[in-house]
């Protein structure tokens, strides 16, 4: 029973940035803007977090800072494919070979090296008691940024379905031509989409970053890409997308386990799993699986 | 003809000043973190351009690119967007690999039989996803991503727990008969450069697919898919079979990308090589605007820029380089967008 429960907590401490990335890219391919910028925006928002901690002492003063320059980045990823109606898988591309660039160009010049920050202040663990007893749920309560991505799970499955918000995003995403008739601002919408995908993402990076203390190059590691599999396994809904993330998670985790047991399963076949389930999944095998109609198409506003 | 010209300039003129604008806003960086921009952007020249190493390393690091950079353009003219080129490229590699170590043959033979290998391996990897899309409808853009890692991990789980040479992640080396030579053997220009005679089957790739594109008849059903698939069905194209044969052909010229390095220069697969030569071929082919001969271009400047992160290495992160690559792509998608409304 006990590792039965190490396990799932384990489970959940790795999906954790797939679960947010996955998050922000659902929100923002409803709305009809595709994000392979994920891993980008998630490497981003490690390196602005462990900046942020750096030049203030704060770890929260990170996560904002985190929050600031994923929300930066999805910004140009916004201005090419929404502004000057670029091609959305080149852009996505482009702001991930930036990020990689980047981070490593500032983490050089700053901390002076190639491979880690220094040190710095994290977020750790709030004390509960006998609460954080609680399997599962105890370790999800005591930490503040577990507890905040569960939360924003809850509210972006709300705000996608029972908020006027969440109308207009889906329509923005389904018919623009549509929502542009009834008054909706197609690009704001897709403006807005866009960055809150980027702020999820990054605070997914925020999460790599706070946990180790510091930063270390290429730090993202393909999660974006495995956020991608999973919003794609996920349907195209918030809450399919977090547990389509916890469930890669779950994989990658108990492949560490049977690893200790001395079972040993070649890593890069579990690797394979989000990649080979999503391809599994768009082929139709398991149900049929849709995007939304304007997904990937930009949209001419005010030609 | 004049219309076609102006299209032509209008479209060079746009690629010129974003990679112009690139590099303005590198020296902005590089000012930030207080490095002077034209020492550095003089040092890249100089260990280039007027270097007759920095020359032969364009040749050697440009390799690569034209292939993949190739593959994706080929794909583009026939209405696919082929993403998959890096696993199509890992793919293709191992299998030349195999070919070479495994196989016994006179060299006249032993070198055809390993690209032919190595075009099969990316063409068979790339017609996974052309399949699912005919017959399924799965966008090839997530599907090919998927095949990447997918391709990662399974030549990772290959050349790491099956076929390495002990203590090391390559495989064993290919016989003597299945390697290119370097070009160095033929002129002292190259003396000291890697760069091998795959860069002229690159060079007689875009060859080829200049007359298969432009004088076949098959190129030209292709290109007509490209344009519109509803007016290619309706012209009696048998639309399925060639975007499932461009498909084929985009994975082959893509899978022929790592032979530069496993025939070439180490002679061996191995982990990791390929350092996202797959992802830039889509940049090489969007800044040569999907043509063979601009694909040359652009590979020559990604491979001379790549080789020149080494040359200024010693002032300034390298990585600068990686930036000035990534804002190149963003500044050219721009730039093509609105030198489309003016062109209007």
């Amino acid at each position: 029973m006990g590792a039965v429960i190490d396990l799932l907590n384990q489970a959940v401490r790795i999906a954790v940035p797939y679960i947010l990335a996955a998050v922000g890219g659902t929100i923002c391919e409803l709305g009809g803007v595709v994000n392979i910028g994920l891993e980008g925006m998630i490497l981003t928002g490690a390196f602005c977090a462990v900046l942020g901690s750096f030049y203030t002492g704060s770890a929260w003063a990170g996560v904002l800072a985190a929050l600031m320059g994923g929300g930066l980045a999805a910004w140009l990823h916004g201005i090419v494919s929404i502004r000057y109606r670029g091609n959305q898988i080149i852009s996505g591309l482009a702001v991930n070979i930036l990020a990689g660039g980047i981070t490593k160009f500032f983490l050089k010049a700053i901390f002076h090296s190639s491979a880690n920050s220094s040190r710095v202040e994290g977020i750790g663990s709030w004390s509960l008691g006998f609460v954080s007893k609680i399997p599962i749920l105890g370790e999800i309560l005591s930490h503040p940024l577990l507890l905040l991505t569960l939360a924003l799970v809850v509210l972006a499955q709300l705000l996608v379905y029972k908020t006027p918000f969440g109308l207009r995003l889906r329509a923005v995403g389904e018919h623009p031509e549509c929502a542009d008739t009834l008054g909706i601002r197609v690009h704001r919408m897709r403006y807005a989409a866009v960055i809150l995908s980027g702020m999820f993402a990054a605070l997914g990076g925020a999460w790599l970053s706070m946990d180790q203390h510091q930063f270390t190059d290429n730090m993202s590691g393909g999660r974006g890409y495995i956020a991608l599999a999973a919003l794609i396994f996920g349907k195209w809904t918030p809450a399919g997308a977090a547990a389509a993330a916890l469930l890669f998670g779950l994989a990658e985790a108990l492949q560490i386990h049977l690893q200790t047991m001395g079972l040993r399963v070649p890593n890069q076949f579990i690797q394979m799993i989000p990649y080979v389930a999503t391809i599994v999944i768009l082929a139709g095998a398991i149900g049929r699986t849709k995007p939304p109609a304007a997904d990937g198409k930009p949209y001419p506003e005010g030609d | 003809m004049s219309g076609q010209w102006r299209k032509l300039g209008v479209q060079a003129g746009a690629s010129v000043a974003a990679v112009a604008a690139a590099f303005a806003i590198g020296a902005v960086l590089m000012l930030l973190i207080g490095v002077n921009p034209g020492l550095v952007y003089a040092r890249l020249f100089e260990g280039v351009v007027l270097n007759p190493y920095g020359v032969a390393q364009i040749f050697f690091k440009s390799t690569p690119l034209i292939f993949t950079g190739l593959a994706v353009a080929l794909g583009f003219q026939a209405g696919l967007f082929n993403i998959g080129a890096e696993g199509q490229m890992l793919v293709g590699a191992f299998c030349a690999a195999l070919a070479g170590f495994g196989l016994s043959m006179p060299a006249f033979l032993h070198v055809p039989v390993c690209l032919a290998a190595a075009f099969l391996g990316g063409m068979i990897w790339a017609a996974i996803p052309g399949a699912l899309k005919i017959k399924t409808g799965a966008h090839e853009v997530i599907t090919t991503i998927m095949m990447n890692f997918i391709a990662m991990a399974l030549t990772s789980y290959f050349v790491v727990s099956r076929f390495h040479e002990p203590e090391t992640v390559h495989t064993a080396a290919v016989a003597v008969t299945a390697r290119l030579p370097r070009l160095e053997a033929f002129s002292s220009f190259f003396h000291g450069s890697p760069a091998n005679a795959t860069f002229f089957v690159a060079l007689l790739a875009c060859g080829v697919v200049s007359w298969l594109l432009w004088k076949m008849p098959l190129g030209y059903e292709l290109r007509a898919l490209g344009l519109s698939p509803a007016a290619a069905e309706t012209a009696g194209i048998p639309v399925d079979r060639r975007a499932l044969l461009a498909f084929a052909i985009s994975g082959g010229l893509a899978g022929l990308a790592g032979t530069s390095f496993v025939l070439g220069y180490k002679h061996y697969f191995e982990d990791g090589f390929s350092a996202g030569a797959g992802f830039l071929g889509i940049a090489v082919a969007l800044l040569g605007q999907n043509s063979p001969l601009g694909v040359v271009i652009a590979a020559f400047l990604f491979g001379g820029l790549s080789h020149g992160s080494l040359v200024i290495n010693a002032l300034v992160p390298k990585e600068i380089i990686e930036v000035l690559q990534a804002l190149v792509i963003i500044l050219v998608v721009v730039a093509n967008q609105v030198s489309k409304r003016w062109a209007r």
